[in-house]
């Protein structure tokens, strides 16, 4: 993984662009979004954005964007575009996941 | 368990498919569309439920798929949705393309919906629990745009390398499978062959209803395509491996129906194309529909004899497939018309297809497939293989065996005569290298050397005939520029004689039977003269007698007339004397 290389962190003031895909209210669905508010204010404060799908009421941008698994985490700012399935309950790997930290030398 | 036994025995002795109408009422089906396999499957695959389509790298099985959504639109009227997750719509498109399919016409006219899936490893991290209503999602969306009735998955095991977390997927698989038939969706699964299992991620599990093998076998550099129904729930099917070829119509199977042995039979004869060959033949020829090999060493003619039967075929203006294996259409037309048979009109007209190809150049099985296309494109009355002979050379002998018999089973069935030449090795051997296909056959005619007196000359025998009473002698076979002639063979006292001493002791015989004819003509001309001397004697002894005859009746009338002649001067001087004029005094004065 050399995207991960760049462990230094983003700058400070970049804006952060989050989408979230869902298919209705599950409890799954429901825990990610909490988790995600909660990873954010926490690493993002004040300089993210969250848009939630509900791949039920708009099928079609689950092929359009390719979605396959829910709930699925698209970072779509800053670049590169990352993508995270799972309801985010493993906070270290959302980390991870979404650059905001540097990979564990140990996998 | 004693049923399940009597029936497994009952399936394997048929080794074949059944009539769709059959099966209707035990399992809903839909037909594919692709030859053959529907008659394998006995009607299609399951309705409603998924078929999972299993099989090695590039062994045809996204291409199934993919005819079986195609034709489901153009034949059935069934909308269908590809979910494709190793190639994308557009490069799909374009690989079935050579193949007639227009995917973007289909997708345009709203029949068809492609959705390529795109999964990549690298791009997803997982962060704990997830499910894969995504995929439901965008599956339900492809089936409902268009109302799909058919649904391909294409490969669904791309998923297993794209999530870490086995359990959860094994669980949306089967989910999806559940999903699936509640849909009541036809769906075509396709999954890579694993080592030891039928799927690599063990996919035959969530699918129980149907599950079909595609196999892509190398023997002796000869590769052959197969398909096997591994399992078809509540159905019964054909259990032989069967060979498949992909070609420029797509897929087709061919259904080895080798136990047809209730085929209808004509009583219809039809000339071989030599008057004297079908005078062997009980005076009529073959029968239609029949088979019949004719083998002999090399050089015999049996190409010239089953071009003659070729050409009697088009000529009666029926259509015949020429199936050469060892000439180019070109070199069997240019050959033929050295022996005065000219095929290339019947070429043009369109009653003759030759079509060459090498034995080698494809297995037994794929040859065996595409005469079976052939003959079902061309309906010809009559096909000629010629020969057989080198299949042998590019299989084993016993597939070669099989082989032989299941087209003749097929031509049987179809009422077509089939038309054979096999070159057999020299030596003695030739009745006993024939013998495993001598079952199959019904009419046998052998051509043979007659090596005698510094020549080798052909001879042609009929070695049996079934149905028919056939002449049971060697006849001399000639290839004039007239075409093949029959000749007797001499037979006498000196043994069978042919050839330039077949012609001596004609001759001889003929200067003999001269010199008889002239003996005779003097002898007949002798009585002839002896009979005119006597009908000469008899002519004028009758003369002789007439004259005889005619000069008694001369003087018998002189006498009588004299006789009057004296009355009547005895009158007259009766008269002069004066006398009483009595008649009575006259006669007693008479008496004075």
């Amino acid at each position: 993984m050399s995207a991960s290389s760049k462990s230094g962190g983003k700058p400070a003031n970049e804006r952060w662009e989050l989408r979230l895909y869902t298919a209705g209210q599950t409890p799954k669905s429901l825990a990610a979004i909490r988790n995600l508010k909660k990873v954010c204010e926490e690493h993002l404060p004040g300089r993210y954005e969250i848009e939630v799908i509900d791949l039920l009421q708009n099928p079609r941008l689950a092929k359009d964007h390719q979605i396959i698994a829910i709930p699925t985490l698209v970072r779509k700012l800053p670049d590169p575009i990352r993508k995270i399935i799972g309801d985010l309950s493993d906070v270290d790997r959302t980390l991870v996941g979404l650059d905001l930290r540097p990979r564990s030398p140990n996998p | 368990m004693r049923e399940k036994v009597g029936k497994t025995a009952h399936k394997t002795n048929r080794g074949s498919g059944r009539p769709a109408s059959e099966a209707l009422d035990t399992l809903p089906k839909v037909l594919t569309g692709i030859a053959g396999l529907d008659e394998i499957t006995g009607g299609g695959f399951p309705k409603g439920r998924p078929t999972l389509v299993c099989g090695a790298a590039g062994c045809g099985k996204t291409l199934l798929a993919m005819e079986f959504l195609v034709r489901g639109v153009t034949e059935y009227g069934e909308p269908g949705a590809f979910i494709a997750f190793e190639e994308t719509a557009e490069e799909l498109a374009q690989n079935v393309r050579s193949l007639g399919f227009d995917l973007d016409e289909l997708q345009a006219k709203g029949k068809l919906s492609i959705d390529y899936v795109r999964i990549e490893r690298s791009e997803i991290e997982e962060t704990g629990e997830f499910d894969l209503e995504g995929l439901f999602v965008r599956l339900g969306l492809a089936i409902d745009s268009i109302g799909a009735k058919r649904v391909v998955l294409d490969t669904l095991e791309t998923l297993f390398g794209g999530f870490s977390n086995q359990a959860i997927l094994r669980s949306e698989l089967r989910r999806l499978f559940r999903w699936l038939k509640d849909k009541g969706v036809s769906a075509v699964i396709t999954a890579e062959r694993g080592e030891g299992l039928l799927t690599r991620q063990g996919l035959e599990e969530y699918v129980s209803d149907c599950v079909i093998l595609l196999d892509h076998r190398v023997t002796e550099n000869v590769s052959t395509r197969r398909l096997r129904i591994v399992k078809y729930r509540g159905t019964t099917h054909g259990t032989n491996e069967y060979p498949f070829l992909i070609d420029e119509e797509g897929f087709s199977v061919l259904p080895l129906t080798s136990a047809g042995l209730n085929h209808p039979v004509s009583d219809e004869r039809i000339s071989s194309g030599i008057p004297r060959l079908d005078a062997m033949l009980g005076g009529k020829g073959y029968f239609r529909g029949s088979s019949i090999l004719v083998s002999g060493t090399a050089g015999t003619g049996k190409t010239s004899l089953a071009a003659h039967f070729a050409a009697e075929t088009c000529r009666r203006g029926e259509r015949c497939l020429y199936l050469a294996f060892e000439e180019s259409p070109t070199q069997i037309m240019r050959n033929m018309r050295s022996i005065g048979i000219d095929l290339e009109p019947c070429v043009k007209k369109g009653l003759l297809k030759i079509h060459a190809s090498r034995p080698t150049f494809q297995g037994l099985e794929m040859h065996l497939v595409q005469m079976h296309k052939m003959v079902s494109d061309f309906e010809p009355a009559a096909v000629v293989v010629d020969p057989i002979s080198n299949f042998t050379a590019s299989g084993a002998s016993a597939d070669a065996e099989s082989m032989l018999l299941r087209l003749v089973d097929f031509l049987k069935a179809r009422q077509i005569t089939g038309f054979m030449t096999n070159l057999t090795a020299g030596g003695n051997a030739w009745e006993k290298t024939d013998v495993g296909i001598s079952s199959i056959i019904d009419t046998w005619l052998l051509v043979r050397d007659i090596e005698l007196g510094g020549e080798r000359n052909r001879g042609l025998y009929v070695l049996k005939s079934r149905g028919m009473k056939h002449s049971n002698q060697i006849r001399e076979f000639l290839l004039t520029s007239e075409g093949v002639q029959l000749e007797d063979v001499y037979v006498g006292p000196e043994g069978v004689l042919t050839g330039s001493m077949r012609a001596a002791q004609e001759a001889r015989e003929r200067a003999e039977s001269l010199l008889r004819g002239q003996e005779i003509q003097q002898k007949q001309r002798e009585l002839d003269r002896r009979r005119a001397a006597l009908e000469a004697q008899i002519a004028s002894l009758r003369a002789e007698f007439e004259a005889t005859e005619s000069e008694a009746a001369r003087i018998a009338a002189q006498d009588k007339a004299s006789e009057a002649l004296i009355r009547a001067d005895r009158d007259a001087a009766a008269l002069r004397r004066g006398a009483d004029a009595q008649t009575g005094n006259s006669t007693r004065g008479k008496g004075k």
